[in-house]
């Protein structure tokens, strides 16, 4: 007998997609907003965005090193995490703060959970979330009105500024690094429509379900409710990370379900809650109730009817 | 297609498209497996010694679901021995000394057929089995001991695996074939109506099967788009009928049947010519093939001869399988013989050989998104570790029909179909014990 075939279960060929390739696809697509970041908010954006990364993969190297785990930033997972982390900062954020902040996401959230596709939340949001709670980095009351990413247009809507709509879409306004410029985010999410990372149903359902309760609440005022579309990190979140394969449902109903809850707990954090931002809360929430959201919207099953 | 099921986009590399098939120069020696087909394994009727004709009988049906056997070349049975089949199980075999002469042995003379009886015991006699799939016996499948309604006779000629052409090249040259057997199974079966179903990429089988729909209003030819796993027998049934095989039912509980193309075109030379089942057009390509092409191999022959023919090779073949790279079998040996549902046989190099790295699922939902039936794999994982088979069921294990999509898009390169398999076993093993 010739040993020297090998034998295996089929499938012999594969499509050749990989994990690395999908997160490189993430961090191309987030590029434009990263670079309108930099433009809008200049080198200390550049300064904040490269923290977030270095830290983000450095403590998951080291991680792997002490628990003695195979290497795994080379999924390139980590520099997604710090890339979105960063983007979700204001440029003015101290950087051992951003450091801090990477290290929780990679750390806490992710690898002791087992590392990638066992966190149970979104390392960068849940980052972000922590980093508003400890340091209060996102909050009105962290930054002096006139600071360079001070007051985002959340907190200007809430006084009665409101800054003009091409303003919110081009991003020069107030807000993280890469939240502001709606135009860059969307580049990047047709990018990973087109490059079939993500569907359409979460972003859709997300910013469409914000867009009719804003419309709502805001008595049907067309202006205001396009403004909260484009404000704060909605575009980024709906996007980037609601779409975040691991805490996010599998089926196309799933999809939906999460992207909608989501929107719905924006709004109403949003309207009648203490914070001016409500989409980290939103995804962070549906991202504890994905595993239900998940059993209730399994695919069906073909010829599955005496199963 | 609006109600398509899903699945996905296969590299076509059909290479030897269009090829007409080349005959094998006749091997020294062939080795015939009694167990070609799905069933219990034919009977040896030759001994050591013996002198057997191209198309002579040496090995008999045993019970219903079971097949025939015959010789592929004329010459001396040198052994009655055992082979090692690539599913691992050894089976009898019978090794023929070939004279080069390819002497039609006497028996070989066009049955005579005037009823539905005649023609299943012709099919049956041929040695007919399916020959695009599994090798389940074809007269059995055409009701073996009474009649059948047959709404639908579906002509599998989707051919969706990457690299096979074998079928879509034997429906443009041996169409003939393929009108008389449909000719005499419309007369005498009960068939309402004859659906080929071709997908899109194969201009050539769609205008050659469509000059067979002109002539008999019965016969009607559906062009399928060219998605793996067109040729599925529950998605090319849903495709061209609209019909839904639940799971553990039948194509015939919904009122199909379904048919190899090259499965009916064998019929129709059997039918005309009396020989049976003994020699198969098979595609021989991949990476280490040094001149890919269609031929007609005899049943028997070592794929060492067939390779041989091909050019030999280009680079060192380190992974050999049986049929396409979607759901081809690997196999042990070059010494592994053609056997009657060969329908191509491709050797790959180092590169294509290696097992690509797996890592960690990332949960992305490629697999479920892609599957036909809409399966759940990291469920069916979830279910097999813990030992809960509730959940492996409910995930739709059972319905696997291990077409590969869902390792083939998978980001982390996990063994998916190889889990599906152990799962299918485990409920199985359980259902046994219970």
């Amino acid at each position: 007998m010739d040993s020297k075939l090998h034998i295996s279960v089929s499938p012999h060929i594969h499509s050749g997609i990989s994990t690395q390739r999908i997160m490189l696809d993430v961090i191309l697509a987030l590029l434009p907003a990263a670079v309108a970041g930099c433009i809008i908010f200049g080198l200390s954006a550049l300064a904040v965005i490269a923290v977030c990364i270095v830290a983000a993969v450095a403590s998951e190297f080291v991680f792997n090193l002490i628990v003695k785990k195979e290497q795994t930033i080379g999924d390139l997972s980590a520099v997604v995490t710090g890339l979105l982390l960063a983007l979700n900062l204001p440029a003015n954020v101290p950087l051992w703060q951003a450091a801090v902040g990477s290290v929780f996401a990679i750390i806490i959230v992710k690898c002791i959970f087992g590392g990638i596709g066992c966190n149970l939340v979104n390392p960068a949001i849940t980052a972000r979330v922590f980093m508003l709670v400890a340091f209060g980095s996102m909050a009105k009351a962290a930054f002096p009105i006139d600071a360079v990413a001070g007051a985002t247009p959340l907190v200007e809507l809430a006084e009665g500024n409101m800054p003009s709509l091409m303003d919110l879409f081009l991003g020069k306004t107030g807000g993280a690094i890469g939240e502001t410029c709606a135009l860059a985010l969307l580049i990047g999410g047709i990018y990973l429509l087109a490059r079939r990372v993500i569907t359409w149903h979460i972003p859709a359902a997300f910013i469409g379900s914000v867009f009719l309760l804003s419309f709502l609440i805001e008595g049907f005022d067309l202006t205001v409710a396009l403004s909260l579309v484009l404000s704060g990190g909605l575009f980024i979140g709906a996007f980037f990370m609601a779409t975040d394969y691991v805490t996010s449902p599998a089926t196309a109903w799933g999809k939906i379900i999460f992207g909608v809850g989501a929107g719905l707990i924006t709004v109403l954090i949003r309207s009648f809650g203490n914070y001016p931002e409500g989409v980290s809360f939103g995804i962070l929430m549906m991202n504890i109730l994905n595993p239900y959201i998940e059993s209730w919207t399994p695919r069906k099953l073909f010829g599955g009817e005496n199963i | 297609m609006a109600f398509g099921l899903r699945g996905v986009h296969a590299p076509h590399r059909k290479n030897t498209a269009g090829m007409s098939p080349v005959i094998m120069d006749t091997p020294k020696t062939v080795t015939i497996p009694t167990v070609m087909h799905i069933g219990a394994p034919a009977t040896a009727v030759v001994k050591k010694g013996d002198h057997v004709d191209k198309g002579t009988l040496i090995a008999e049906q045993n019970g219903v679901v079971s097949s025939p056997v015959y010789s592929s070349v004329s010459g001396t049975v040198t052994a009655v021995g055992e082979i090692l089949l690539s599913s691992g199980k050894t089976a009898p075999a019978i090794t023929i000394e070939a004279d080069g002469e390819n002497t039609v042995a006497a028996s070989v003379v066009p049955p005579v057929i005037n009823s539905r009886e005649d023609l299943i015991n012709a099919i049956r006699l041929s040695g007919m089995v399916g020959l695009g799939g599994a090798g389940f016996p074809t007269y059995v499948k055409f009701g073996a001991d009474k009649p059948l309604e047959i709404q639908e006779l579906i002509i599998n000629g989707a051919e969706c695996e990457p690299y096979i052409t074998s079928d879509s090249i034997t429906m443009v040259e041996g169409a003939e074939d393929i009108a008389f057997a449909l000719e005499a199974l419309i007369k005498y079966l009960n068939i309402e109506k004859v659906i080929i179903g071709i997908e899109k990429n194969k201009p050539d089988a769609i205008g050659s099967m469509k000059k067979i729909a002109e002539a008999n209003d019965k016969i009607e030819v559906k062009v399928l788009p060219s998605q793996y796993p067109q040729g599925g027998e529950k998605v090319l049934v849903y495709h061209t009928t609209g019909k839904k095989i639940a799971l553990g039912k039948l194509p015939i509980d919904v009122g199909c049947v379904v048919c190899n193309s090259t499965t009916i075109a064998s019929i129709g030379k059997y039918l005309k010519t009396g020989m049976p089942l003994v020699e198969k057009c098979i595609t021989v390509d991949g990476s280490a093939v040094k001149e890919p092409k269609n031929i007609i191999a005899p049943i028997g022959a070592s794929l060492q001869s067939v390779f041989e023919f091909a050019g030999g090779f280009k680079a060192e073949p380190k992974k050999v399988l049986y049929g396409g790279p979607m759901m081809g079998i690997t196999v042990p040996s070059l010494d592994a013989p053609v056997i009657k549902n060969t329908n191509a046989v491709l050797a790959f190099a180092e590169k294509e050989a290696n097992a690509p790295k797996t890592t960690a699922c990332i949960k992305c939902g490629a697999c479920i998104n892609h599957c036909p039936f809409g399966i759940n794999p990291p469920m069916i994982a979830k279910g097999l570790k813990e030992n809960d088979l509730e959940l492996v069921k409910k995930a739709g294990a059972e319905l696997c029909m291990e077409c590969g999509c869902c390792s083939f898009v998978c980001p982390a390169k996990r063994p998916i179909v190889q889990n599906n398999k152990l799962a299918k076993a485990a409920l199985r093993t359980a259902k046994e014990v219970k």
